[in-house]
């Protein structure tokens, strides 16, 4: 007699939190995830703390129109997802499949942005090491601009690793989140989701708003304040 | 209908997008007032915690999900509030 057999079928409160498998488990994912940007955003605010000279002030390094529109274009890559989600839910696939490629290509628009706000500010002297010497910002930082506490560039080597480190540990996320999208706008057009199944997309629109509502945050404190 | 069906209550999402748009250029505004440091800070973080809050209770449904998976998704919350306040101490107070 198996195992199942002696103990019988579980009571109906057994069963699970209400919810599917995946999407259980993407939000167990999403939990640790907050403790990862939160581990990520404690450590920026401690070395903000301790070393107010070492931050250039805002705008001054970091191009924040360019960085305005990236977050214009999370904010409408959210948007089209969701809409993706409730055209599946409403059974209107075609519509789900429009909405979805949409959401693809405006996340690889935003990595694309932000390779090209990285490549402008190594160009420009900025790098996780701080500000190269004989740059255009160093000689900015010389004439006392970008308001750091010293002369020296080399002063900036937590801003640039801080901010290196946190907006390109988000920017992997959201190229994580595009390849994902892609997956699944590829098993749209296959005809893999329904009306009555399409848990791929709420799994992955949880993880793609989840990226957005974390840039949201990074925004404010890394490019605002 | 599967079990996997789920049917949420779907709000108007173009106006949560717009305001979100509408906020995300209210942060723009302010980050450059002349207004105190702190109260620039004060501002900027509400802002930005308003416009997290309506993604997750919109995009991510969570304003229409069963209570046991808002308890779900709100349990990383405190200990993330923690963590931030603790290091905060440490140079503020």
């Amino acid at each position: 007699m198996t195992h199942a057999a002696v103990m019988g079928a579980p009571a109906d409160r057994e069963l699970g939190a209400g919810v599917y498998n995946e999407k259980l488990g993407i939000w167990v994912f999403l939990g640790s995830e907050v403790m990862f940007f939160t581990a990520l955003i404690g450590s920026y605010i401690i070395l903000r703390f301790a070393n107010p000279g070492a931050f250039a002030l805002p705008g001054t390094v970091l191009n924040i129109p360019v960085t305005a529109i990236n977050t214009f274009l999370l904010i409408c890559s959210s948007v089209t997802m969701v809409k993706a989600f409730a055209a599946a839910n409403m059974g209107d696939m075609a519509k789900m499949k429009r909405y979805l490629v949409a959401t693809t290509l405006i996340g690889a628009a935003f990595v694309g942005v932000q390779a090209y706000e990285y490549t402008h500010l190594i160009h420009l002297g900025f790098l996780p090491s701080g500000i190269r010497e004989g740059s255009e910002l160093a000689e900015l930082a010389l004439a006392g601009e970008l308001g750091l506490g010293s002369a020296d560039p080399a002063v900036a080597g937590i801003y640039g690793s801080s901010f290196y480190t946190m907006t390109g540990f988000h920017g992997f996320h959201v190229t994580c989140g595009v390849v994902c999208m892609a997956y699944v706008t590829i098993k749209a057009y296959r005809g893999k989701y329904t009306q009555a199944d399409h848990r791929g997309i709420e799994v992955v629109g949880l993880y793609w708003h989840f990226v957005d509502l974390v840039w949201i945050i990074l925004f404010t404190i890394v490019y605002l304040v | 209908m599967t079990e996997h069906e789920e049917h949420f209550a779907h709000p108007n999402y173009w106006l949560v997008w717009a305001g979100l748009a509408v906020l995300t250029l209210v942060e723009l505004g302010v980050a450059f007032l002349p207004w105190s440091r702190a109260l620039v800070v004060f501002t900027l973080v509400v802002l930005a915690v308003w416009k997290a809050l309506m993604v997750a209770l919109y995009f991510m449904h969570l304003r229409f999900e069963k209570n046991r998976m808002r308890i779900f998704a709100i349990a990383p919350l405190p200990l993330a509030v923690i963590i931030v306040i603790a290091v905060m101490t440490e140079f503020v107070w």
